[in-house]
């Protein structure tokens, strides 16, 4: 017993030596290993890098391109362009003959890039506009703030449209109107964090030794609140994809021969009378399952970083 | 308060007059005029034609005639598409019906989702709570978009009861569908807001002196958690509204139902820009008056606001 004790003893003293026996753990550690345990969540994470994979390998077993109409079923898509294996059409045909297999991998492609890249540009922004009203203060952030307030009372569907209409209707334009529109939220939160962080010691002490105003937003109060700016990143992905897909619904998104799962829903719902129910279920089915998957990423992203909020 | 109430009108003046600059801005930045068209006019006619719209003027001129025509008038301008009507012509006719199912759909998603949640919270851990739950996720990813084919499948083409779309005056079965498809999502998300802040506030301390004192329970949940519980739901109700009447496009388009929504797309499909001008401009006159509303409510009930 007692030399067993010294073995271990004498194993603790070399990993000390060694420098790994304390290995601390991190907040972001912490953070994994609850979000780890939280089974929606994980579940959500693999799902999803199914559906995205998917997007990307898929194309590989497609029979039919995106682009090519299978003149056969043309005229009789009800009863010729069911899904089946036989003809190559997985997934069946759209309205038009194309292969909706191909269609839905573009569409998921399109809208999932819609989500990430505009979250991307509505956090850069949000962030970089929150996190300066609140360390700089005073009449700089009252200002600030007061043209947030402005602009988010005004309903940003209508801004957004007006802004397709006007700079014409392409995927760029949606990219960079749905990123503008989305960040007066995420400053607000940023501006909120930052005020309780810049009065923490480390950014007395990074001001004491000279630090400039710039780097110290950048150096330490932009990391500080990457916990806050993940968890609702998380949230504004879906949102995301939420607007691009309804502003599509409405046929003022993504513009065809290009398309979206916004754009594939009001195909299919176009033509549901029509007895080709797979039109809308397909599309649907993706669209659902994927934004379950955010909702539940985004849950277990607020359980791991934010554990007060709930 | 009368302070806060000032400076919250104080506030909202100047919001709608940004939108309107802003919105005539884009407007005017936009490629083309109004009556460009294939072949084009001859220029005396263009002239002439821009006269009688005021177009010739400068800008500015133009932005202030347009706020005082509002001003004073309410008119919204010519619809530069369609020659016999204005914009006033199109809201009369499409905005009643826009209020009418929107209406019912807010007070169908308030008016269920907020006793739900409430019931949720306070029988937390049963079966009620579970299916509260379970819904407000569910729901919370079919937006109106996906809801309205998927009851037109379920009510006309399999069960045959409803209409699948039209408007008919507005009878109860041409409302159903609309009405449910737009308000689930706001329903869902308003059960879940009253769930978890009834929650906290059955928590609190406040909470568990007045059931110390022996006071019943439908008194402790009425008289003291409600009114505390009620106030992220009431801020929630400014996003849902808009959310309802961008929600009225979709509906509008999917179900035939004529509201300005359909206005509003087919004005922004064909770039009938007064169009979109005026119902911009009173979409977003009437967003920012029920935030107003929202927020004095808000500053009523919660005595932690500051004036």
């Amino acid at each position: 017993m007692l030399v067993l004790n010294k073995v271990k003893i004498q194993e603790m003293a070399d990993n000390i030596a060694e420098m790994d026996a304390v290995k601390g753990r991190s907040l972001w550690t912490d953070a994994r290993r609850r979000f780890m345990q939280n089974k929606a969540a994980t579940a959500s994470v693999f799902v999803l890098t199914l559906i995205v994979l998917f997007s990307f390998i898929g194309p590989y077993f497609a029979v039919w391109t995106n682009e090519q109409i299978d003149w056969a079923v043309l005229g009789r898509v009800a009863e010729l362009g069911q899904p089946s294996f036989a003809n190559g059409h997985f997934f069946g045909t759209d309205s038009l003959g194309r292969d909706l297999y191909s269609r839905v991998i573009q569409g998921t492609r399109i809208s999932l890039s819609v989500g990430f890249v505009g979250a991307t540009v509505a956090v850069i922004i949000g962030t970089l506009y929150g996190a300066i009203a609140g360390y700089v203060g005073g009449r700089v952030d009252q200002f600030m703030m007061r043209i947030v307030d402005i602009l988010m009372a005004i309903p940003g569907m209508f801004v957004l449209i007006l802004m397709l209409v006007v700079f014409g209707r392409s995927i760029l334009m949606l990219f960079i109107a749905i990123g503008l529109l989305a960040w007066l939220d995420m400053s607000r939160i940023v501006r909120g964090q930052t005020l309780s962080i810049k009065n923490k010691e480390f950014v007395e002490a990074a001001r004491a030794t000279g630090v400039k105003n710039s780097k110290i937003i950048t150096r330490h109060i932009v990391p500080n609140l990457l916990g806050v700016v993940v968890v609702y990143a998380s949230l504004l992905v879906p949102g995301m994809i939420l607007i691009e897909s309804s502003i599509s619904f409405l046929g003022l998104g993504v513009q065809e021969p290009s398309t979206s799962w916004g754009a594939l829903i009001s195909d299919g719902a176009k033509t549901i009378r029509y007895d080709t129910e797979w039109q809308l279920l397909f599309p649907l089915a993706f669209f659902v399952t994927s934004l379950f998957c955010f909702y539940f990423i985004g849950d277990g992203l607020r359980d791991a970083l934010d554990p007060k909020d709930r | 308060m009368l302070n806060y109430v000032i400076k919250r009108v104080g506030l909202a003046i100047p919001t709608m007059l940004i939108l309107i600059v802003f919105s005539f801005l884009l407007m005017h930045s936009a490629p083309g005029g109004p009556f460009t068209s294939e072949r084009p006019l001859p220029p005396q006619v263009l002239a002439n034609i821009e006269a009688k719209y005021g177009l010739n003027q400068p800008l500015w001129r133009q932005i202030i005639n347009y706020i005082w025509g509002i001003l004073t008038e309410f008119d919204l301008g010519p619809s530069f598409r369609y020659k016999d009507r204005t914009v006033n012509d199109i809201i009369e006719q499409g905005f009643p019906i826009t209020i009418k199912y929107g209406g019912w759909a807010f007070i169908f998603a308030v008016g269920i989702g907020v006793p739900l949640g409430i019931i949720a919270a306070v029988r937390q851990n049963t079966w009620i709570d579970y299916f509260a739950v379970g819904f407000s996720i569910g729901a919370a990813v079919l937006p109106n978009f996906v809801m309205a084919p998927l009851l037109v499948i379920v009510f006309t083409l399999w069960l045959g009861w409803l209409p699948g779309g039209g408007w008919n005056g507005g009878d109860f079965q041409h409302m159903v569908m609309p009405v449910i498809a737009l308000s689930t999502s706001y329903m869902a998300s308003i059960a879940r807001i009253t769930r978890s802040s009834m929650l906290e506030v059955l928590n609190s301390n406040f909470i568990r002196t007045a059931r110390a004192k022996g006071l019943p329970e439908h008194v402790v949940i009425l008289r003291h958690a409600l009114k505390p519980a009620m106030l992220p739901m009431i801020s929630y109700l400014g996003p849902a509204f808009v959310g309802i009447i961008t929600g009225s496009f979709i509906i509008d388009l999917y179900f035939g139902t004529g509201g300005i929504g359909i206005h509003f797309v087919n004005a922004a499909l064909n770039r009938d820009y007064s169009v979109i001008m005026g119902l911009t401009v009173l979409v977003g006159s009437l967003t920012i008056a029920f935030n107003l509303i929202v927020d004095l409510i808000y500053a009523w009930i919660d005595p932690k606001i500051r004036y």
